[in-house]
């Protein structure tokens, strides 16, 4: 507690150095990941049966994808080892997402219940407070089940593996999990504005999923045009799906996913506008 | 020190009658209810005070509170909290000050309330030596001992106020802002809480706002009272002078209730 006459005590020499701020905040994040685990495993057979329901609600998804693709060989042009590897590394991106981010799908009730306020009483960034409050280790199931699909698929495709194709690859699946992160804020930073969650977003979010197991072009041009520039789900997928399997070789089509950062521009500036709203509104 | 002067929020709240017709209408035009949660309020609070902040349901109370602490922005008026505007700097003013409600938990539910403390302590960045000689004095004061190892959860409502206490200041804030703190809480646990707060006063110096509906926290713990209602301040004096306005006998409610009447709040 603090002591009169010695004010500043509480700031640390710590916090104004910036590299061992962002290392205390990757350790806060550590920790919470940690205690959460524990706490979730304390409901060991909830854990369970809620990881097992994951796994089995996205393993219809594969059915259908596989079943599909047993019939008609190949859609516009791409094989089944292909598309597959499409459908696993999407799943993937979003199950990383929805187990770190999904914490924003709760965020009407966390607007309601006055948690939220809770977190603007204290000096931690507040989407790494979001991030720490409520952090779903269910989801994994999801990824363990796209994994599984992604080494059935890899040896599959007629790729010659060289380290650029891996690094593609990478790339695809770590900006695929920021598109669906950011989803995920942007989503959260239109509660503030309607208070209710708004189900359209689950369009692109649980949309992009379902959608994202084929490349999106066979949706046709319009949607290809959407999911280009508007919500860039297409430049972690389709163009650079194009580029590994042989289909095209310009260097834009493989670094497309890089184009995708820009999503955290509406993302940030949603998230701060509501959040200026919140503020002033007091609701 | 705090320093507020002729602070105001309104509130627009959203109208519409009951039935199809209504909810028809209020899809294309919506009315708007104004409402002044606070209107012009100013006081003044020196380092060290203890302050109870009184007024009935909806008198602007936890507006207030919410300015002070930063998260609400007002419509117009000043506020300084030690050289600080609470709403401009809020993650440098945060750190200054704890805040308690009674009817709000800050501790993660399932988890052991020594792992939220652990949390808490990384979410202040408080170095490690400052947070375990906190802790250890919390500890004492307020006996946790056992509960640190308890989840939120199993604790009684009593248990989890004193935990609750602690996790406000384990940070070391100069201010703290209770809200309602005793509230349904036993004769033995509400006794700890306001021995335990009076003690933190004297020994740390902490300034304490304190808003309740208990009036015998007010007389155990505050020398100044500052009643709002209608989102003005009605009183700003002592226990006495309060007594004194209500001109009556009885006991504190049966004062409070009177004065409530005289400025038309009940």
């Amino acid at each position: 507690m603090s002591e009169p006459g010695q004010p500043s005590r509480t700031s640390s020499p710590v916090h104004s150095r910036a590299s061992s701020r962002g290392f205390s905040r990757l350790r806060l994040y550590g920790h919470a990941v940690a205690i959460q685990l524990a706490s979730q495993l304390e409901y060991r057979s909830s854990f369970w049966l809620m990881l097992l329901g994951q796994v089995l609600t996205s393993f219809g998804a594969l059915l259908g994808v596989w079943f599909m693709m047993e019939r008609f060989h190949s859609v516009a042009g791409f094989t089944q080892a292909d598309v597959l590897l499409c459908f696993a590394s999407v799943l993937m991106a979003f199950s990383l997402a929805e187990t770190f981010f999904r914490g924003f799908d709760q965020f009407p009730a966390l607007l309601a219940d006055g948690r939220f306020d809770r977190m603007l009483l204290r000096p931690a960034p507040l989407i790494l407070q979001v991030l720490t409050g409520t952090i779903e280790f269910t989801r994994f199931g999801r990824l363990v089940q796209g994994f599984i699909v992604f080494c059935w698929a890899l040896p599959r495709v007629a790729v010659v593996w060289t380290p650029g194709h891996v690094a593609v690859l990478a790339l695809m699946l770590l900006m695929n999990t920021f598109v669906f992160a950011c989803l995920f804020v942007l989503y959260a930073g239109i509660c503030f504005f309607t208070i209710e969650g708004l189900e359209f977003m689950n369009i692109f979010t649980d949309g992009g999923r379902e959608f994202g197991a084929y490349p999106y072009a066979i949706y046709g041009k319009r949607v290809l045009q959407i999911l280009t520039c508007l919500v860039p789900l297409a430049l972690v997928q389709y163009y650079p799906l194009l580029w590994l399997t042989g289909r095209s070789t310009s260097i834009l089509h493989a670094l497309a996913p890089l184009g995708a950062l820009f999503f955290i521009l509406p993302t940030a500036l949603v998230w701060r506008l509501g959040l200026r709203r919140y503020r002033s509104t007091g609701s | 020190m705090i320093e507020v002067r002729g602070l105001s929020k309104e509130y627009h709240v959203r109208r519409r009658g009951s039935g199809a017709a209504a909810v028809w209408r209020s899809f294309f035009s919506r009315s708007h209810d104004v409402i002044q949660a606070l209107d012009d309020v100013s006081f003044r609070i020196a380092d060290g005070e203890m302050v109870g902040y009184i007024g009935p349901n909806g008198a602007g109370k936890s507006s207030t509170i919410k300015i002070l602490s930063g998260i609400l922005w007002p419509d117009s008026g000043s506020c300084l909290i030690d050289g600080r505007v609470p709403w401009l700097e809020r993650r440098e003013h945060v750190r200054q000050i704890g805040v308690v409600f009674g009817q709000r938990s800050q501790l993660w539910w399932d988890v052991p309330v020594g792992d939220s403390f652990v949390l808490i302590r990384e979410l202040y960045q408080v170095p490690a030596a400052d947070f375990h000689r906190r802790l250890d004095e919390l500890s004492e004061l307020l006996d946790l001992g056992e509960l640190l190892r308890t989840p939120a959860r199993q604790l009684s409502l009593g248990q989890r106020m004193r935990c609750e206490l602690a996790a406000a200041l384990l940070h070391g804030p100069r201010i703290l802002f209770l809200d309602e703190p005793t509230i349904g809480l036993d004769a033995t646990a509400k006794l700890a809480v306001r021995h335990f707060i009076r003690e933190l006063n004297r020994e740390h110096g902490t300034t304490v706002i304190l808003t309740t509906h208990d009036m015998q926290d007010i007389e155990a713990l505050t020398g100044r009272i500052l009643l709002i209602g209608r989102g003005r301040i009605l009183l700003d004096g002592s226990l006495s002078e309060l007594k004194q306005a209500s001109a009556g006998h009885g006991n504190l409610d049966e004062l409070v209730a009177r004065l409530y009447q005289r400025y038309e709040l009940a």
